[in-house]
């Protein structure tokens, strides 16, 4: 194993109002990385910083053993091209079809000729379920297919990185659990590294294989390793009644 | 309350029904009766009451206050000053990067979509024309109103023709037509990037490398650019034709006498004025437009002010534009 993104001695801050301070942590190439917490501790944020949509008050984000926040903007470009994002709103553009968002990105980074663009889009939709779903437009869809939409455009260029914020909010049941599935077989197939903000503890329960969790009462974080692990092993009372739901019952459920 | 009391129960047999309000009215009582030191015994109140008045007071007050409500004029001067340059950075930041990105386009690099271009050009265009049209037209119609009642009263009404054709092609023309497009077009432009920033569709496209300015701003902007100075001059035409239905109606002109003295009074470097101001407007519009729906918060409220922004930002580089150019080529 070694180690894909690092992050060292974090602070974010909006202003003068410190959100979380001092995050040290490591994620691995091909871990399904679960950023936890309550509410409003920053876990979005968080993920913000990691993409490079937002410069942290202190610290550092490492790539590949290159810090991130200090490379040039082209070479920051590079390593945001190698992620993919599923926004927690879909985040899909409402003026274009199903099949012109997940086009975009392969038009803008690759020389294939529109025939072969247009095979690609039609796999990576088929491959989240939406095959036939071309000309669509994202308001023509349900919350779940919009999801699933918007994973094929974070996949059309086979990124290196995924990043999930809430993929399963606003969803029901059955369709988080196969939105966890599918992310879950695309790793697998991609060989992608996947870090997903959620405090779905069922999601969290059955596709992490590492972790962290942020608290806002302290600004920091409490705990960071596989979940399941924690479960067991931690003693931190915040953190237990996170991961037990309150029970105190140190018990792995995923559904 | 009487201090002698040291406890305080409630009986509510003959209560038949409560609300919420009793729930107000008792937590007022046992505010005051804490404060007094007074023992309280709830048990008395309706079972459901009881739970709620526990409920409400399960997760503590979380203690708040304004900061800025205590700061000093100085710290508030400082605070907005530095607001003030942040807001000035990000204008800053957003001409360099338009800039580039026309910079990207003169080289032959193509970053945005052609359609999109051509959605706006149809926009700015050929569906603004109506509201145009009607504008142009009724301020045609006035200028010439407000010439004829003077020159009429030395027979000097042929000259309605020069007043309402210099009037339109070097002034009218250009600031009626920035003034509905900047209405029409620059609100939109602020609402539309305004709804993408909430929808985090800007931050996708960020996330992917792909400039958003290239592909979101500088369509609009050359749409803009493109089409505000023709619909400047189709302004100029319809208010002349406004102008020469006052003039043939009521002082008794004949058309053709109406707009030969109209192309006697115009030169083509002062319908050149009104082009220049037109596409200075233009510029100004797309940018205010854009600049305001990329400054936008993530919030429906926040598109509503961008919008609002947009069209005061515009009308206000309007017309300060306009005094400086005329300023420029008059002094």
């Amino acid at each position: 194993m070694n180690a894909a993104i690092t992050v060292k001695g974090l602070t974010m801050a909006y202003g003068s109002f410190v959100l979380q301070r001092d995050l040290n942590f490591t994620i691995e190439r091909g871990d399904i990385f679960v950023i936890m917490g309550g509410s409003g501790c920053g876990k979005s944020t968080l993920l913000r910083h990691m993409i490079g949509l937002k410069p942290p008050a202190a610290g550092s984000v490492w790539y590949d053993g290159e810090n991130f926040w200090e490379l040039t903007d082209e070479d920051r470009a590079a390593v945001v091209r190698r992620a993919g994002v599923l926004y927690q709103s879909s985040a899909l553009w409402s003026s274009m079809t199903l099949a012109e968002n997940v086009a975009l990105p392969l038009q803008h980074y690759t020389d294939l000729t529109p025939s072969v663009i247009a095979e690609l889009v039609s796999f990576k939709l088929a491959l989240v379920g939406l095959a036939g779903f071309e000309k669509f437009y994202p308001a023509q869809l349900s919350g779940g297919m919009r999801k699933r939409a918007a994973l094929a455009r974070a996949i059309a260029l086979d990124p290196d990185f995924l990043f999930f914020d809430e993929p399963s909010a606003g969803l029901d049941p059955i369709s988080a659990r196969n939105l966890d599935q599918l992310i879950l077989e695309l790793r697998e197939s991609l060989g992608a590294t996947v870090v997903i903000v959620t405090h779905e503890l069922a999601s969290i329960y059955a596709i992490a294989t590492n972790s962290v969790f942020l608290d806002s009462d302290t600004k920091t974080m409490l705990a960071t390793g596989d979940p399941k692990t924690i479960l067991q092993e931690c003693t931190d009372p915040t953190v237990l009644n996170f991961l037990t739901r309150g029970t105190g019952k140190r018990e792995v459920r995923t559904v | 309350m009487d201090d002698a009391v040291q406890y305080l129960t409630f009986t509510c047999e003959q209560l038949d029904d409560w609300d919420t309000r009793l729930l107000i009215f008792v937590k007022s009582i046992i505010t005051a009766a804490r404060e007094r030191g007074i023992t309280i015994d709830l048990a008395g109140l309706p079972q459901g009451a009881h739970r709620l008045l526990v409920l409400s007071e399960a997760v503590p007050e979380k203690t708040t206050y304004d900061q800025t409500s205590h700061e000093s004029p100085v710290v508030r001067i400082g605070r907005l000053t530095i607001a003030l340059s942040g807001k000035l950075g990000e204008a800053a930041t957003f001409t360099g990067e338009i800039i580039l990105a026309f910079g990207d386009f003169l080289a032959g690099r193509k970053p945005f979509r052609a359609r999109d271009f051509f959605y706006f050009v149809q926009a700015c265009g050929a569906e603004s024309l109506p509201i145009v049209s009607l504008i142009a037209v009724l301020v045609g119609v006035i200028l010439s109103f407000v010439g004829a009642v003077q020159l009429q009263m030395f027979g000097a009404q042929i000259y309605v023709a020069n007043l309402v054709g210099l009037g339109m092609v070097m002034e009218m023309g250009a600031l009626m037509s920035g003034i509905i497009i900047a209405g029409r077009i620059g609100a939109a432009y602020a609402a539309q990037l305004g709804t993408m920033q909430v929808n985090e569709e800007i931050d996708a496209l960020r996330t992917m490398g792909i400039s958003p300015v290239g592909f979101l701003v500088l369509p609009r902007m050359l749409s803009l650019m493109l089409m505000l100075p023709l619909l400047c001059i189709y302004a100029d035409i319809m208010g002349i034709l406004g102008g020469s239905v006052i003039g043939v109606t009521m002082l008794d002109l004949s058309l053709v006498e109406y707009l030969e003295q109209t192309r006697k009074s115009i030169l083509l470097s002062q319908c050149g004025h009104g082009l220049l101001k037109a596409s200075v407007f233009g510029v100004l519009i797309g940018y205010a437009g854009c600049l305001r729906g990329m400054q936008c918060g993530r919030s429906a409220l926040a598109v509503g002010e961008a919008t609002t922004s947009a069209v005061v930002t515009s009308i206000v580089l309007i017309v300060v534009s306009d005094s400086f150019i005329t300023f420029l080529l008059y002094r």
